[in-house]
C-alpha cells in the first residue's frame, strides 16, 4: 500500500498526515472496489443483454427487498463508519497541548507575515522546532487567505476581522511548502511561503541571527521597519515635529547640545550609544525617558535604524 | 400559429389538426411563443451557446495552465477568464440546461397536457433569462469579473471590475429559474392525463418536480444574499465585511444554503434522463420505480441542510462541522440505491447501444466517479488536506459535467428526433461520444492525483513538479473539444435534412413516443387516458393515445 500512497500523497511530516493519509487509503480502495463493481455491472449487462432482435418483451423484474436492503445499508454502515473514523482524527488534530509554541501568522495580498513569541518576525518563512507542538495564531489584514500546508495535511481558511488556530507537530526536517489555498487576486498563486522545520539547535540560532529577509533588505529599509516595528515611532518622528525625544529628520551631521552642558556631533557611534545606553547623552529640553535596547535589536537592525536616520535629511 | 392556444376557434381548429409545431417558423411566432416546445427549443439554442462559451473559456484555462507561468494572458485576465467559465457554466448553462430546455419540452407532453400550467410565465422566465444573460455579457465586457463563481466576501467587495452587475444578473436569472420551478410543480399537480396517478408518471417527471422544490425554496436566498452583496459593494452597507462590521463567514454559509441545494437542481434533472433512458433502451421494467422516485424527493430535501460541507475549513463552529459532514454521508445513500436501480434495471433487457444509451452508460460510470469521490470530501480529516485543492475541481466536474451534462447529452440525443423530426447520423454519434468519453477523464482524471498532491485550484501559477499532470489534462480538453465539435457538426447536418424520425425511434412508452415527431402545435388531438404503469416493457403495449393512426 505505500507505493499507493507515495504515488498520490506529499510526504508525512507529521502523524496527523499519517492518519489522514490511512483514512484517505481506505476510503480509495473502498470507493474502487465500489467502482470496479458499477463498472463491472454496467458493462456486463451492456454486453451479456445487447439487442439481438427488436420487439421482444422481457421479464417483469421490479423489486427484489433482500436486494434493496442489502445495497441501502451496506453503504450506510460504511459510511457512518468512515464519519466517526474521519471525526475522531480532526478533532484530536484541533486541540493544542497546553505548551504549545505559538507563532501569529498574518496574511495579507500577497504575503505570510510570522511572530514569534520573542518578537521576532519572519516574511514567508515559517521556522519551528521539530517534535514541538505548534500553534498557529492566525489572521488576515484583507480578504480571505487559507494557510494550506500539504505535508502536515492542515488548512485552514484566515479571515480578516478574527483569530482562527492550526495546530500541528512537524516531525521531519526539512523544508516543507506552504500555499494560500483560498482564491485572494492577482498573485494568489504566488502567495507561497516554505516552512521550515529546525532542530531545536539550529532554531534558537536561527532566532537569535533573524531571518534571511533581514539580510537581504536595504538597509535603511529595515531600519525603517525596526523603526516601526520595535515602537521608536511612538516617540522619535519622521517630520521634525517634537516628541517625547528628538525628531530623526536632518538629525544626522547636527551638534547636539545635552542636559548636562556637553555638545556632540550625531554620527554612528552616538546614535548607537543612544540606542544601546539612552541615558548616556541626552538632549537638552527632553526628559531621561528612552528605555535602552541592549538585547532587543540584532545588530543589523542598529546599523539599519543608523543606515534610516541617515537618509533623512 | 402562436395564438391558436388563445382562440378556440371552431373552423380553424381542424386545420390545426395535422399541423407540427415547427410549421410556423416566423421569427415573431418563435419570439411571442407560449407554447412550450417552442421555448424549450430556444431555451436549447441559448444554452448550447452558453455552453459553447464556457467552452472556450476553459479552453483557455487549459492553454494557459499547459506551463508554469505566462502563456499568453496575464494573472488579472486568467483570473477573470476562470471566472467566467464558472459562472457562465452554473447560472446559464447546468441549471437551465435540463429543465428548462428538454424540460420544457417533455414534461407537459409526458403528463398528457396540451402546455404547463402557465404558459405566459413560461415566456417571461424565457425573457428574464435572456435579459440575466444579456447583463452578464455587459459585465463581461464592461471590466469583467475576477471573483470565482462563488462571489466570495470580502475579495468581491472590494476588487475592481463589474462585481455588481455581474451578480445582478446572477440575481435576475435566479427569477427565470424560480418561475420555471413554479410552473413546473402547478403542471405536476394539476395537468396530469386521466388515469396518471403520482406513480404512473415516468421517473423523469419526478425528477423534474423534485429540482422544481428545490428550485423555488432555494433560489429567493442566493436572491437575497446577491442583493446584499450589491448593497455593501455600492453603498457600504456592512453586512459581510468586516471593516464594515460584517462577517465574511455569514456570505458563505448563505450563499452555500442555496448553492449546495443548486448542485441537485443540477444533478437530479440528469437522474431523471438516465431514469427515462435506460429502461426505454433496456425495453425493461424500471427495477424501484418508488425507490428511486422517492430518493429525488429525498435529495431534494436532505440538500437543504449539508451546506456547511463547503466549509469545513471556513471557520465555523466544529460542532456544526461534524453535523454537516454526517448528514453529507447520509446524502449520499439515495444517490447509491439510484445507481444500483439503474444497472439492475439493465438487467435482462434488451439493450440498444445506439446514442442515448451510450451516453446513459457514461453517465453510470462518471457519476460513479463523481458519487464516490464524494466520499473523501465528506470525510472531515479528509477534505481538509483536499478542500480547495483540484481534487475538489475534478470531483465537481465528474459531478456537474460528467454526469449532468452527460445526462443532458443522453437527454438531447434521445429526444432530438422527438424535438426537430430528424434523425442525426449513428455512426458520427458513436465516434463523438467515444472521444468525449476519452477526452473527458483524460481532462478530469490527472486532476484528482494533482488535488491529492497538494495543487491548489484557482491557481494562475504552479510549481514544476505538477506541470506533467496539468499538460495530460490540458490535451484532454482537446480531445474533448474535437469530440464536441463533431457533435456539432452532425446536429447541424441533420437539421438540414428533410423530417424522417419515425414516432418512437427507441420504441419507448411514455406520452411523448406517441404522437408525430415533431409534435403537433396541441400536442394531443384528444386527451389520452393512462391505464398503464410507465415502463411495462414485460406485456404488449397499450397505446394511452388515440387518433393518431
Amino acid at each position: 500500500m505505500n507505493f499507493l500512497r507515495e504515488w498520490m500523497m506529499p510526504i508525512q511530516a507529521s502523524e496527523h498526515a499519517a492518519k489522514v493519509d490511512n483514512l484517505y487509503l481506505f476510503i480509495f480502495l473502498l470507493t474502487l472496489a465500489f467502482f470496479v463493481l458499477i463498472c463491472y455491472l454496467t458493462v456486463l449487462f451492456a454486453w451479456k443483454y445487447k439487442r439481438k432482435k427488436e420487439g421482444v418483451l422481457t421479464i417483469n423484474f421490479q423489486h427484489n427487498l433482500a436486494l434493496e436492503l442489502v445495497w441501502s445499508i451496506v453503504p450506510l454502515i460504511l459510511v457512518i463508519g468512515i464519519f466517526f473514523w474521519s471525526f475522531n482524527d480532526y478533532a484530536a488534530a484541533s486541540v493544542a497541548p497546553n505548551d504549545a509554541l505559538e507563532i501569529h501568522v498574518t496574511g495579507k495580498k500577497w504575503n505570510w507575515t510570522f511572530e514569534y513569541p520573542d518578537g521576532t518576525r519572519s516574511i514567508r518563512s515559517l521556522h519551528v522546532p521539530v517534535n514541538k507542538p505548534v500553534r498557529l495564531i492566525m489572521t488576515s489584514e484583507d480578504v480571505l487567505h487559507a494557510f494550506f500546508i500539504p505535508s502536515l495535511r492542515i488548512k485552514q481558511d484566515v479571515v480578516p476581522g478574527r483569530y482562527v488556530d492550526l495546530n500541528f507537530t512537524a516531525i521531519i526536517p526539512g523544508k516543507h511548502q506552504v500555499f494560500c489555498a483560498e482564491y485572494c487576486g492577482r498573485d494568489h498563486s504566488g502567495m507561497m511561503g516554505d516552512l521550515f522545520v529546525d532542530s531545536p539547535a539550529k532554531y534558537a540560532e536561527w532566532l537569535e541571527k533573524g531571518d534571511e529577509e533581514l539580510y537581504k533588505m536595504k538597509p535603511a529599509d529595515l531600519g525603517k521597519m525596526v523603526w516601526e516595528m520595535k515602537g521608536c515611532n511612538s516617540c522619535h518622528t519622521l517630520d521634525g515635529s517634537k516628541g517625547e525625544g528628538p525628531s530623526f529628520k536632518g538629525i544626522f551631521g547636527k551638534t547636539e547640545k545635552f542636559r548636562d552642558g556637553s555638545t556632540a556631533v550625531v554620527d554612528e557611534n552616538y546614535i548607537r550609544e543612544s540606542i544601546l545606553n539612552p541615558q548616556a547623552k541626552v538632549v537638552a529640553g527632553y526628559e531621561p525617558v528612552m528605555p535602552t535596547f541592549q538585547g532587543l535589536l540584532r545588530e543589523i537592525e542598529i546599523k539599519g535604524v543608523i543606515a534610516f536616520i541617515k537618509e533623512l535629511k | 400559429m402562436a395564438d391558436t392556444l388563445a382562440t378556440p376557434k371552431a373552423h380553424g381548429h381542424v386545420e390545426h389538426h395535422d399541423v407540427d409545431y415547427l410549421h410556423d417558423g416566423s421569427l415573431l411566432s418563435w419570439l411571442t411563443t407560449v407554447d412550450h416546445k417552442k421555448l424549450g427549443v430556444m431555451y436549447l439554442w441559448s444554452v448550447l451557446f452558453m455552453f459553447f462559451l464556457g467552452g472556450v473559456f476553459a479552453l483557455l484555462v487549459r492553454l494557459e495552465l499547459f506551463a508554469p507561468g505566462k502563456q499568453f494572458m496575464d494573472a488579472e485576465t486568467y483570473n477573470k477568464v476562470f471566472t467566467l467559465h464558472g459562472a457562465i457554466m452554473v447560472f446559464l448553462f447546468i441549471i437551465p440546461s435540463i429543465p428548462a430546455a428538454l424540460g420544457n419540452f417533455v414534461l407537459p407532453i409526458m403528463l398528457g397536457a396540451k402546455d404547463v400550467a402557465f404558459p405566459r410565465l413560461n415566456l417571461a422566465s424565457f425573457w428574464i433569462y435572456v435579459v440575466g444573460a444579456l447583463i452578464a455579457v455587459t459585465a463581461m465586457v464592461t471590466g469583467g469579473v475576477d471573483t470565482g463563481w462563488t462571489f466570495y466576501t470580502p475579495y468581491s467587495t472590494t476588487t475592481d471590475g463589474s462585481v455588481a452587475l455581474m451578480t445582478f444578473a446572477a440575481f435576475v436569472l435566479g427569477f427565470s429559474s424560480i418561475l420555471t420551478g413554479v410552473n413546473f410543480i402547478a403542471t405536476v399537480h394539476k395537468l396530469r392525463a386521466p388515469g396518471m396517478g403520482w406513480f404512473r408518471m415516468p421517473l423523469f417527471i419526478w425528477g423534474m418536480y423534485s429540482t422544481a422544490i428545490i428550485q423555488v425554496l432555494a433560489t429567493p436566498v442566493l436572491a437575497i444574499t446577491l442583493l446584499l452583496l450589491i448593497m455593501e459593494r455600492t453603498f457600504g452597507v456592512g453586512v459581510f465585511d468586516p471593516k464594515l462590521g460584517g462577517d465574511p463567514v455569514l456570505f458563505q454559509h448563505f450563499f452555500w444554503f442555496y448553492s449546495h441545494p443548486a448542485v441537485y437542481i443540477m444533478i437530479l434533472p440528469g437522474m431523471a434522463i438516465i431514469s427515462e433512458v435506460v429502461p426505454t433502451m433496456s425495453q425493461k421494467t424500471f427495477f424501484g420505480y418508488k425507490a428511486t422516485a422517492f430518493s429525488s424527493v429525498a435529495i431534494a430535501i436532505v440538500s437543504f441542510v449539508v451546506w456547511g460541507h463547503h466549509m469545513f475549513t471556513s471557520g465555523q463552529s466544529q460542532l456544526a462541522g461534524a453535523i454537516f459532514s454526517f448528514l453529507t454521508f447520509l446524502v449520499g445513500i439515495p444517490s447509491a440505491i439510484k445507481v444500483f436501480n439503474w444497472i439492475t434495471t439493465m438487467y435482462k433487457g434488451s439493450i440498444s447501444l445506439q446514442a442515448p444509451m451510450l451516453y446513459a452508460l457514461m453517465f453510470l460510470i462518471l457519476f460513479g466517479i463523481g458519487g464516490l469521490t464524494g466520499l473523501f470530501l465528506g470525510a472531515m480529516s479528509v477534505d481538509i488536506h483536499l478542500h480547495d485543492t483540484y481534487f475538489v475541481v475534478a470531483h465537481f466536474h465528474y459531478v456537474m459535467m460528467g454526469s449532468t451534462a452527460i445526462a443532458f447529452l443522453a437527454g438531447l440525443h434521445y429526444w432530438w428526433p422527438k424535438m426537430f423530426g430528424r434523425m442525426y447520423n449513428e455512426s458520427a454519434a458513436r465516434v463523438s461520444a467515444v472521444l468525449v468519453f476519452i477526452g473527458f477523464n483524460t481532462t478530469f482524471l490527472p486532476q484528482f492525483l494533482l488535488g491529492s498532491r497538494g495543487m491548489p485550484r484557482r491557481y494562475y501559477n504552479y510549481l514544476p513538479e505538477f506541470q506533467f499532470l496539468h499538460q495530460v489534462s490540458t490535451v484532454g480538453s482537446w480531445i474533448l473539444a474535437l469530440g464536441f465539435v463533431i457533435m456539432a457538426g452532425y446536429l447541424f447536418a441533420s437539421l438540414r435534412k428533410k423530417m424522417d424520425a419515425p414516432a418512437n425511434p427507441w420504441h419507448g412508452r411514455s406520452l411523448e413516443w406517441q404522437i408525430p415527431s415533431p409534435p403537433i402545435t396541441h400536442n394531443f388531438h384528444e386527451v389520452p387516458v393512462i391505464t398503464t404503469e410507465p415502463y411495462d416493457y414485460y406485456r404488449p403495449f397499450e397505446p394511452s393515445v388515440k387518433g393518431h393512426h
